[in-house]
């Protein structure tokens, strides 16, 4: 049982107007097995949290903590907090050119674990994963995300997920830009990882539909960087109905 | 890696003439891309590139000033021996194997293959040739895969000139290795004549010791419905310089002209490349790939295009990448395009300089990969992509394991 608790973060970034805040004072607290889902419209800092928990370096934190079972996530480096468990499937995966997958999933599994997996077994592990995602074989044999489509990037993000066992997943907009059948896809994937460890996921989302097939357990609504309201699954099916509109109002009413 | 890649589709009825258009983005401290390489020749107006003035008499060439295009970019006063000494031009000890249809001969001066490639169109390579007393011939025949290799590891440190000639017979197929390595003081030139139909690959190895000093010419015409392969792989060698230069003469011919380099502290590789679309129909692949780490590295690539006016039905594409690890270090990247047809399939370039790619890096280390396990793996894969496509699997291994030593020699 683990926990990963944030506690009154503020963070900012350089543009070229100056520092903007982006997060002002978040709370959340994820334990192992839970599924939250955030949600929010665009701007409000969802994507910040994201990159925050992995370390990013263009996003500063100004105050507050990240803790992971009471160590400190901040004061870890990206490859620390992903050795320590924490995950961040990306809405934007980036190319490496001349990288094959396969390269690519050993170097990362052998990094997290901290030796190398049994060849027999890391083969076939791969192999299953892949099938259960429905990506050809010989997907192994190409380079990072090179010339992937939208739906082969977010399948192979997920494929990591399943391989590398984090204790926590961080999913960014992992759904946008999917087809139906991608996102059903995508979703088996996040709940076969569920189904096989006590993973808590974060997932982060603009729109409600991938909710229909990851069913979360509390949702956590965000407006101009802050939680503006916390509740349990009837929220999301709330804002399917409703929209943000209610909560911006009141955000630029406030403000 | 960060990068800004330009392409510049031609118009049919607009053609676009002598196209300079150099492209680069983020470098180390001294950025720099010289923009106008191929066109500042003292006063002598814009020419077209098969312009140049060409000689095999070294005295026909007014002394070198660093103001020529061909040596605008070059630390020329590494080089004086080689371009205005006299060399050493005698048979040199060279390790041979050849397999198949291959067979390596010395021949003297008065060979006929000699001068049918091309000539020199620098003062380096005319003192070259007129100072070698026998030329090295690779002859290729047969339809049967074929291989030469050429070895030399034993040029030692006085100024010498040498002459080589890669003659591959009609429908031949081969895979012709230069391999270099020790010291050398070397002013050459080496010509490849492609007969019609053949399939050659001619790699070219400058992993010389650290003091060496090589100026190289290649020559290449490709017969009609043949292809060749040109890979210049330099990593070893105080200043390295190999310039190709091939010509698609008979119709269809194609050229895949690839390089991949390494330049460290106080290191100097440059590569001219020169390919003329002369006859219809004709395939251009450029790609030249390169990493600088450490103070003074410098590297310099000037690819030059030109699609013929009988060259109808072109495809050409020319691309230059660079992949800036240290601070100190400077990548020239000037690539040039002309084009006298306005009946081609299609003609490009690109070239993008830049450091690491911040993002790359993250997301590797997002995967748990410690940040200097996720550099090399950049790195290696960014050089990688060229090696890959040399397809000789035992020069690609231990091109590998080079790129690797270079990579180890970055955490020392």
């Amino acid at each position: 049982m683990s926990t990963l608790a944030i506690r009154d973060l503020h963070v900012s970034i350089e543009t070229d107007q100056g520092t903007k805040p982006i997060l002002r004072g978040v709370d959340l607290d994820i334990s192992s097995g839970e599924t939250h889902a955030v949600m929010g419209p665009n701007g409000s800092g969802k994507s910040t949290l994201a990159y925050t928990i992995a370390g990013h370096p263009r996003y500063t934190v100004d105050s507050g903590s990240i803790t992971l079972d009471g160590e400190d996530v901040l004061a870890m480096s990206v490859d620390e907090r992903a050795r320590a468990g924490l995950f961040l499937a990306m809405q934007y995966p980036v190319e490496i050119p001349g990288v094959t997958v396969s390269n690519f999933l050993r170097t990362a599994k052998t990094a997290i674990d901290g030796k190398s997996p049994a060849i027999r077994g890391w083969v076939k592990d791969v192999r299953q994963s892949m099938e259960n995602l429905r990506m050809d074989s010989a997907f192994a044999e190409r380079n990072v995300n090179e010339g992937f489509s939208g739906g082969e990037k977010k399948r192979h993000e997920i494929l990591q997920l399943e391989l590398l066992k984090p204790k926590f997943a961080v999913l960014d907009e992992t759904d946008s830009g999917l087809d139906v059948d991608a996102l059903k896809i995508v979703s088996e994937g996040v709940n076969r990882a569920k189904g096989s460890s006590d993973l808590g996921v974060l997932l982060i989302t603009h729109y409600t539909r991938i909710l229909r097939y990851i069913k979360p357990d509390f949702v956590h609504v965000f407006v101009a960087g802050r939680v503006a309201e916390e509740g349990g699954p009837e929220l999301a099916d709330r804002l399917e109905d409703e929209g943000y509109d209610r909560y911006v109002a009141a955000a630029a009413a406030s403000a | 890696m960060a990068e800004e890649v330009q392409t510049l589709s031609t118009d049919p009825e607009h053609p676009a003439q002598g196209t300079t258009t150099p492209v680069v983005t983020g470098t180390g401290t001294r950025p720099a891309i010289i923009g106008d390489a191929t066109t500042g020749h003292g006063d002598v107006p814009v020419q077209t590139r098969n312009e140049r003035f060409a000689s095999t008499d070294v005295a026909a060439f007014p002394p070198v000033t660093g103001r020529e295009a061909t040596w605008k970019l070059t630390p020329i006063g590494e080089l004086k021996a080689l371009i205005e000494g006299g060399l050493d031009g005698s048979r040199y000890p060279v390790d041979t194997t050849a397999t198949g249809g291959a067979q390596v001969v010395w021949v003297g001066r008065e060979d006929e293959r000699i001068g049918t490639a091309g000539i020199p169109e620098d003062r380096a390579a005319a003192n070259a040739w007129s100072s070698f007393q026998e030329a090295l011939v690779v002859r290729v025949t047969g339809e049967e895969a074929s291989t030469a290799t050429v070895v030399r590891t034993e040029l030692g440190s006085a100024a010498r000139a040498a002459h080589t000639i890669v003659d591959a017979a009609p429908f031949a197929k081969a895979v012709v290795v230069l391999d270099n390595r020790g010291t050398a003081h070397l002013a050459e030139n080496v010509e490849i004549l492609v007969g019609d139909g053949a399939d050659i690959t001619v790699v070219s190895v400058q992993d010389w010791d650290d003091d060496a000093k090589h100026v190289a010419n290649h020559f290449a015409q490709v017969g009609r419905d043949a292809h060749l392969k040109h890979v210049v792989v330099s990593f070893g060698g105080a200043v390295v310089r190999v310039n190709p230069s091939v010509t698609l003469a008979g119709s269809g011919a194609d050229g895949d002209l690839l390089g991949v380099y390494f330049a460290d502290a106080a290191q100097h590789l440059e590569s001219q490349v020169f390919l003329f679309h002369k006859a219809d129909h004709t395939k251009g692949r450029v790609e030249y790939r390169g990493a600088l780490q450490g103070e003074g590295a410098h590297t310099v690539w000037i690819g030059d295009v030109l699609i013929g006016p009988d060259a109808t039905g072109t495809d050409s594409y020319e691309q230059n990448r660079n992949l800036v690890l240290t601070d100190g270090t400077r990548a020239d990247s000037v690539p040039n395009l002309e084009i006298e047809t306005g009946d081609i399939a299609g003609a490009g370039h690109a070239s993008a300089t830049g450091r690491f790619d911040d993002e790359q890096l993250f997301y590797l280390q997002a995967r748990g990969i410690p940040e200097e396990v996720a550099r090399r793996l950049v790195v290696r894969g960014f050089l990688s992509s060229i090696v890959q496509k040399i397809g000789v699997p035992e020069l690609e291994e231990r091109l590998q394991q080079a790129i690797e030593a270079e990579l180890a020699g970055e955490a020392r």
